[in-house]
This record gives C-alpha cells, structure tokens and sequence, in this order.
C-alpha cells in the first residue's frame, strides 16, 4: 500500500490540546508540510507566542523559541541576528500580534527582518476566554463586548495586513483564509511564499490567516466557517497586499 | 593590548564587552548610558558583531531573549526608567535561564525622575524587578577599571550559570573619564559551546527555549532547580572588598561611586587618627554576608552611604542582625554624597549626636542640598 496522506515529518506525533473544529490545526499542518517540502526542517527555528498556539513548540518538530505576549517579532530579530543561516518564523494569534504586540510586529517590518511570520486572525482572545480583540467585528460579541463592539468607544477593527503593506521593509504582506479546501490551497501557497522569500534572503514575510474560534464565538465548526465567510471575508479582502520587488 | 588608555566609562564598558566577547547588543536611547550604544554601533562590526537599535527596551530586552537564546553572547544597557520597561523579559530570560549581560547606568527616580547619578534601582536589581522566583547576579563597579575588569567575569558567570548578570553603575560611572588598561581579548571560538541553544535540530533533537509550566509540580520543580542554581552562586560568586580591615573600629559600608568617596574620607579621618574603615559589596546579589562575620567582632558601628533613601542598608542590617549598630546616610536624586557631609555623618555617629538607627534624615543638608 503506497500511502497518499501521511504526517509531515515536521509535525510530531501527538494529540495537540487544540478544541475540536479548531483550524490551528490545519495552519500547523500547512507550515509543517511548507518546511518539509523546503528541506529546512534542520534548520528552522519557531517562536511561539501567547495565545492558544503558545503550545506550538510541541507539535513542531524543529528548535523553538516561546516568547512574551506579543514579543514574537523581536525574540525572532534576536534569533535571525545571531543565526542568520537559521529559518526563522513566528506563529503569532491576533491579540498577541495586532494589540499588545503591535510595536513589535511594526518594527520588525520596519526593519525589513529577514523572518516569516504566520499570523492567525480569528477576530478574538481565545485562549483568555473569548475577549474583544483589536481585530473583533463591529457589532460582534465577546465577553468584553457584550452588546457588540461599538466604534463609538472601542473603534474599528485593525487591518494589519493592509496596515503593513504600507511599510516599505516589508516584502511580502498577504491575506488568506482557512474556511474551505480551496482557500485552504491558497494559503499554503503563501506560506509557501513566505518561507521561499527567506530563504532567498528577500526580508520580511507576513501570511495573515483568517481562522475561526467556535469555542468563542458560541457555534458549531462548521458555522463557524460560514459566519467568517459571510462576516469577515467582506471587513478583511483576501489577497496579496504586497509582494516587494526589490524595496 | 596592556597600555592605560583615558575613556570615557560608557565607552570603556563597552569596549571590555566586544574584548570579552561580545558579539550581539541590542540598545535603545536614554542618558546616561547612549555611548555604550553609540560606541557599539560604530564599532561592533568591526568585529562580525551586530548592533541592532530596537523601538523601544521592551523589543531590545526581548531581541537579547532570542539572541542569547541562539548562543550568543549579548549584552544590552540602558537606564533606570528602560531597564524597569525590561523587567518583564528579564523575569522570562531568568526562567528560561538564559545568559547575558544587562548594564543599568543608573539614575535617579522614581518616575522620570532626573539623570543624575543614583543608587535607588539596588531593590529592583537585587530584589527581583520583576514577577517571580528568580535572581540575577549583580556586580556594582567603583572604577572604570573595575567595570572593564568585571565585564569578561560577568560574561563568564552568565554562562556558567545560564543567568543575567547585571552590572550596575551610576550616571558617574558613565560619563567620568578614567585611565583604564584592558584585560585580554576572550578567543571567541574557545568560548564553551552551548549545545541547549536553538541552533537547528539538524542531527539532534530539538531544543526549547521556555519559562511556561501549568502543571503546579513542575513549575515547583522549575523553581527549586533555580533555587539550587542561586544556592550554588550564593557560594561562588559573592565578591568584596574590606580596607582597614586589620584595625577599624567603624565602617563604612558603601558601594560604586559612593564607596570611593568614602575611600576619600577614610583618608581624611585617619590622619586625625580615627580608626576608620570600608566594607565595599562588589556582588550586591549575592550579598557579601561574608564580608560582615569578618569585621563584626572588632566593628563599633557601621554607617551605611548611599544615593538612596536607605536600600542597601536592608541587607546589612540582616547581615549584622543586630550585633552592632547600623546607621545610615543619603543623598538622592542626583545630589552626590560630599566627602564633607560623609565625615561630619560619621563624627556624630561617633560623638552619638545621630538620636537613632533609624534617624535617615540629612541633618548636614537638611535633607535639602
């Protein structure tokens, strides 16, 4: 029997603690596929952040780094600096990364670090239990946006891939989503892209993934899906922001 | 290279860092400490090293976590107000044991506050700035000499231990110009490997770089293996210096500048025969308990000085424990102790004019300058 479908190497063999319908999953799996296909496997190296995916480091197979909440971006600066021949990748959620991290993720754009970051946009804090994030829909409920996020005190969602395109540093700035087989494809295609810009040398690389939360947004998996096709898929356009030639 | 050169002490520091080793600093601007960043971004590459300037301490603590991480051998400075904005990583650098070396040039708080020399970050360098069961070793230089001296060692026991170091001066440390001869260049590629470093997994398994335990019993186990850790530096790494130790009946207990103005008057007062002595901490973490079971016999009193409002005194009161009295003297905020003040504090000590231990205020100036 040939198999088809198999784990990529650089995913270990365990159950992760991930709930049930949760795409991190299937992220874990496109940048696990995306490292073996590079042959980088040996020389790759993770930062986790804080966030559900603060745990990454035991699903992947390669060296890792867990950082502060939102710090990602700079303990990868720190790791590229000293192994500039390691690839370098933070796997980042939306808090982390576009409110408490901010600064960070900017910066490092800013600088043009030559480093991929996985971004995972869910439009909420999962693992705290569901809380507004910069990235929560107007009128979307959360724990701490009870009656929905209202612009008039608590503002408009954050566009960090729109936001990051407009930093010359940065090289490659792209939207995907995780919510159907077809997209799913797309997507890996761009991590794809983001790895292969660092090898090349050609800096700063940012895959934003919108995900979902079911847990959190109080529906099944598979309304889960619908609800971000229909409601973030029109507040957050797929597609490639930036794809620097050379800047 | 063994002739004496004249440098500024920021400079100087950072010169002894890329001699000890040092290949990777990570800086953001605040006086007084921006000539170890100045020097090292003109002068690091020179040897294969980087300078990365971060936007803000909190990146640049967190780029040194990721740095040293890799294997490097990283140094960072700052100042009161940045090193308080580092506090957190440095308490994730400590869990996740990783080396490196912070330089806090201190200055004066709380707040903004000013950027004149102080001694007031002594509880948060030595106490544990920031959350949990950790500590970082902590080397107070009196000289640019000592500093450049003290550089290499701090590097050395940062990786003995998988530790920060810090070493903290003063704003006087900083900006004053010394002569200074430099130690021996460190051969990088002798240093010891490190083969916990994220490096790659290429033939091996993979590494973690982490300070995340949820189940309680291995969080404790975690922090007892620190604690362990600290016991062993508690037993190696404590370092002092005692003068007139062969006959002083009162010490000073002083560290840093304000030892050396100490020093200062020791000389004065000798000379009208008044047995006077130092005991200077050089490791304020660990504490030179040490130090103090040597003079404590012979000891009237200890007068502790220092650009606080009293922290270093803490920990000589619990090192003499009540066996002879321990008095205090401070200026702050960047008013430096004078050799005048210090003496005149000291005779009415002797005279017995200070009413009690307690007594912190500055009679001389009126706790005013």
């Amino acid at each position: 029997m040939i198999p088809v479908y198999t784990r990529p190497k650089s995913l270990t063999n365990v159950v992760t603690h991930y709930c049930p319908g949760c795409p991190h999953g299937i992220a874990h799996r496109l940048v696990a596929e995306t490292i073996d296909e590079l042959g980088i496997q040996g020389k790759t190296v993770g930062v986790a952040s804080v966030g559900c995916s603060v745990f990454a480091y035991n699903y992947f197979d390669v060296d890792f780094q867990q950082a502060a909440h939102g710090r990602a971006p700079a303990v990868a600066t720190g790791i590229k600096r000293v192994t500039p021949d390691s690839i370098v990748f933070t796997y980042q959620g939306d808090g982390d990364l576009a409110s408490i991290g901010m600064a960070e993720i900017v910066h490092a754009a800013v600088r043009g670090e030559n480093i991929t970051v996985v971004f995972i946009n869910n439009a909420i804090y999962g693992m705290t239990g569901g809380q507004m994030a910069p990235t929560t829909l107007v009128g979307q409920k959360t724990t701490t946006s009870p009656f929905g996020r209202d612009p008039k005190t608590q503002g408009y969602p954050v566009k960090v891939s729109e936001l990051l395109a407009t930093v010359k540093g940065a090289h490659y700035v792209a939207r995907f989503s995780l919510h159907n087989p077809a997209n799913i494809q797309r997507a890996k295609q761009g991590i794809k892209k983001a790895f292969q810009n660092q090898i090349e040398g050609k800096g700063f690389s940012l895959v934003e993934l919108l995900s979902t939360c079911s847990t959190n947004w109080g529906m099944t998996p598979q309304n889960a899906l619908k609800w971000l096709e229909e409601n973030m898929l029109p507040e957050y356009p797929l597609g490639e922001f930036k794809t620097g030639e050379g800047e | 290279m063994s002739e004496s050169m004249l440098m500024k002490g920021n400079e100087a520091l950072a010169e002894a860092a890329i001699r000890a080793g040092c290949r990777f600093y990570f800086g953001y601007p605040i006086t007084p400490q921006n000539e170890i960043s100045e020097y090292m971004a003109r002068r690091i590459g020179e040897h294969g090293g980087v300078f990365v300037q971060a936007e803000s301490e909190v990146s640049s603590i967190n780029m040194v976590y990721g740095a040293a991480g890799a294997g490097g051998r990283v140094l960072i400075s700052s100042s009161s107000p940045g090193i308080s904005l580092m506090q957190e990583a440095i308490s994730y650098i400590a869990g996740a044991e990783l080396p490196c070396v912070i330089v806090n040039m201190s200055r004066g708080g709380p707040g903004l506050g000013g950027i004149q020399p102080s001694q007031s970050d002594y509880f948060q360098s030595t106490k544990g700035g920031g959350h949990g069961d950790y500590r970082i070793i902590v080397f107070a230089p009196a000289t640019i000499q000592e500093g450049c001296d003290l550089m290499a060692t701090a590097f050395d026991v940062a990786d003995k231990y998988r530790n920060p170091v810090m070493i903290l001066g003063d704003g006087m440390i900083g900006q004053m110009m010394e002569p200074v001869v430099f130690p021996e260049v460190v051969d990088v590629a002798g240093l010891p490997a490190k083969p916990w470093a994220t490096t790659g997994n290429e033939g091996r398994k993979a590494n973690l770089i982490n300070s995340i335990y949820l189940d309680p019993e291995e969080l404790d186990t975690h922090n007892w293996k620190l604690e362990e850790k600290y016991r062993k530096v508690r037993e190696n790494e404590v370092r002092y210096e005692i003068v007139h130790g062969d006959d002083a009946e009162w010490f000073f207990v002083a560290y840093g500048t304000v030892a050396r103005i100490c020093m200062s008057v020791i000389q004065r007062l000798r000379k009208d025969g008044v047995k006077v002595g130092l005991v200077r901490p050089i490791s304020l973490w660990p504490f030179p308990d040490e130090a103090f079971e040597k003079v404590v016999g012979q000891a009237k009193g200890f007068l502790t000085v220092e650009m606080s409002t009293g922290q270093m005194v803490e920990d000589v009161r619990l090192a003499v424990n009540g066996r002879k009295p321990v008095y205090f003297y401070g200026r702050t905020g960047g008013a430096v102790p004078t050799p005048r003040s210090v003496e005149r504090r000291l005779r009415d000590v002797i005279e017995g004019r200070v009413p009690s231990q307690s007594d912190y205020f500055d009679r001389v100036g009126g706790g005013k300058s």
